[in-house]
């Protein structure tokens, strides 16, 4: 064989070897995000548009914007509302980046408080985590591992 | 809640799995193409043994799919990859043996390749077994003492007079007729389950604290016991059967799981000062532990005596430079043990820095793969089995590989997937069946199947 064409084989084993790894990474990233060719039978409803600065009456629905569960309302009442992977969470997010115990909303007053339950992935309001119980406005989105939600009235 | 929430085509990701596999065969089939060619050996007289090879990697695909649907799609064709690379480079030390044997007219050694194959094929034959006996990995759970039990009496099985026998001054082996087998390689998967299994039960007993030194939370005393237990047993496995890696292997096994069972970083470090002991005790008991350290230190002191065959494997290393001499175009049988130990340093010198990465990065997709299995599966024992198989995994090429490119001392362990011997593939395809098994529980939706999945 030429020293030309030795090299070529040379080098194209390498990149072959490099192909499969990246393509073993390509579908390791698929794996990460939310699967894509996941869609739910049920036709998701559309979230309703933001509330108007009218709406000052304290939120009564929880509303899932992204994720598995996209277009889900949930009722708020007069009682605490967890959110995990645990199976007695009032939702639950079977998600790989959501804890056991995630995280609680409380009534007080008109307004709800978010806390973080210890999570690994952090709960997070818009761009920051959650440190201490926050309250959340209608307006902010709850962010949970893949699931994205916020309060309506 | 969950009703919607379940109601989903769940993607099994099986093509994925199936593409990449044919891409593991046919990189290890190019290797074999580059060899012959390069060596001027008859033109594949191999390839009854690739298309062997395929057939049973298309197999054991085909046993994955049906027995455990939603398994992870990667640990199987990387797996096949670095077993691939191992055949090829397995017949390549071959080949160079066979010449070698024409220039000084000695007979034809028997070539290792049609071994290693079948030894390939036992263990996607175990590998098909253990997925199909093994349902729900729980399962191993309740038998936890029998397993601890089985791994004890597998790893001191070749100190028993007669029936162990020792090769290159280290009892590893055990021979019944012409069959030999190193049992520490199917110890190390039942001494898995049977850690995962006792800190799963004890791992709230253990996280309790006694009180804070600094930083640190310093867990009760009397709970260091199992701790000690486990040191003792690895400082056996040195004292009786001169195996460093495995003691090795079997303790930094221990404190990886009972630092994820607990949370408790006092444990590492209590560890660790144990690791230290230990290592010390060693260093000043046994002449063979003081050579493999000076070895490690200075190679060159004695590089033709000593310290010949990792001052070799590091020439072959600096040979391949960053893109290797290209295979069959090295000098990887200067290296004493080049199919076996230092099959890593044959890897390097043939395919370079470059190749070598790829290979590190596959072992490192394999830990990725099994930890993911971890965190995503619902159950603590799986949780812990699955992270402890993939800490074997990675430990294991950890120290040897760290020892072939003197990172570390040099510590006689199997290159997983790619060194040649049957004990270690047969076990670490049974090792992979259990992690697909776990991953496949804990990417499963959880329904009763004919309700809504699609497949």
């Amino acid at each position: 064989m030429s020293e030309l064409l030795l090299s070529i084989v040379r080098i194209g084993f390498l990149v072959a070897l490099w192909w499969f790894v990246i393509s073993v990474v390509g579908v390791l990233r698929r794996d990460l995000q939310a699967p894509r060719d996941a869609k739910p039978l049920t036709p998701a409803r559309t979230p309703k548009p933001r509330p108007t600065l009218r709406a000052r009456k304290s939120a009564n629905k929880l509303v899932i914007t992204e994720g598995t569960l996209v277009g889900i309302v949930i009722p708020l009442g007069t009682t605490p509302i967890t959110i995990g992977r645990a199976a007695d969470s009032t939702i639950v997010l079977d998600d790989d980046f959501v804890s056991t115990n995630h995280a609680r909303l409380t009534p007080q007053g008109k307004t709800w408080v978010i806390e973080d339950l210890g999570s690994t992935n952090g709960t997070w309001i818009g761009r920051s985590r959650v440190t201490k119980p926050t309250v959340l406005s209608p307006r902010s989105t709850l962010r949970i591992g893949r699931t994205s939600m916020e309060l309506s009235s | 809640m969950s009703e919607n929430l379940r109601r989903y085509r769940v993607s099994t990701r099986r093509s994925a799995e199936l593409v990449l596999l044919i891409g593991a065969w046919l990189i290890g089939v190019f290797a074999w193409i580059l060899v012959d060619g390069a060596t001027g050996a008859g033109a594949l007289a191999g390839w009854t043994t690739l298309v062997s090879s395929g057939l049973l990697l298309l197999f054991a695909h085909t046993v994955v799919r049906t027995q455990a649907p939603y398994a992870d799609p990667i640990l199987l064709p990387v797996a096949a990859l670095l077993n691939m690379l191992g055949l090829a480079m397995i017949h390549r030390l071959d080949v160079a043996g066979e010449q070698r044997a024409l220039a000084n007219g000695s007979p034809k050694p028997t070539p290792d390749v049609y071994a290693q194959i079948t030894w390939m094929a036992l263990g996607l034959i175990f590998f098909m077994i253990t997925l199909t006996i093994i349902r729900d990995h729980r399962r191993l759970q309740r038998r936890t003492f029998i397993f601890g039990a089985a791994g004890i009496v597998l790893l001191f099985l070749p100190i028993i007079p007669g029936l162990g026998s020792e090769v290159n001054g280290a009892r590893l082996w055990i021979k019944i007729g012409t069959l030999t087998f190193q049992p520490g390689e199917l110890a190390k998967i039942a001494l898995t389950i049977f850690f995962a299994g006792y800190l799963v039960s004890r791992r709230h007993t253990l996280a309790l604290i006694k009180n804070r030194v600094g930083g640190l939370q310093i867990p009760r005393a009397k709970d260091a016991g199992p701790l000690i237990l486990i040191w003792i047993l690895a400082l056996l496995v040195l004292v009786g059967e001169r195996d460093l890696g495995t003691s090795l292997l079997i303790f930094g096994l221990f404190i990886v799981l009972l630092y994820v069972a607990t949370g408790r970083r006092a444990w590492v470090a209590i560890a660790t000062g144990l690791l230290v002991v230990g290592g010390v005790l060693a260093y000043t008991a046994f002449g063979h532990v003081r050579v493999r350290f000076s070895v490690w230190l200075d190679p060159f002191e004695d590089a033709s005596g000593r310290g010949y065959q990792i001052v070799q494997s590091l020439y072959g290393l600096a040979n391949g430079g960053v893109f290797g001499t290209g295979w069959g175009l090295g000098y990887p049988q200067l290296v004493p043990f080049a199919k076996t130990d230092f099959i890593t340093s044959a890897l390097g010198e043939e395919l370079g820095l470059t190749g070598l990465i790829a290979i590190f990065i596959l072992y490192a997709i394999i830990v990725e793969r099994g930890a993911r299995s971890a965190v995503a599966t619902r159950d603590p024992f799986g949780n812990l089995l699955a992270i402890g198989l993939s800490t074997v995994i990675g430990l294991q090429a950890f120290i040897v590989i760290g020892g072939v490119t003197r990172l570390i001392p040099l510590t006689g362990l199997t290159t997983p997937f790619l060194s040649y011997g049957g004990s270690s593939l047969i076990s670490n395809y049974i090792l992979i069946a259990i992690l697909i098994r776990i991953s496949n529980a804990a990417r499963a939706p959880e329904i009763d199947e004919e309700q809504s999945v699609q497949k």
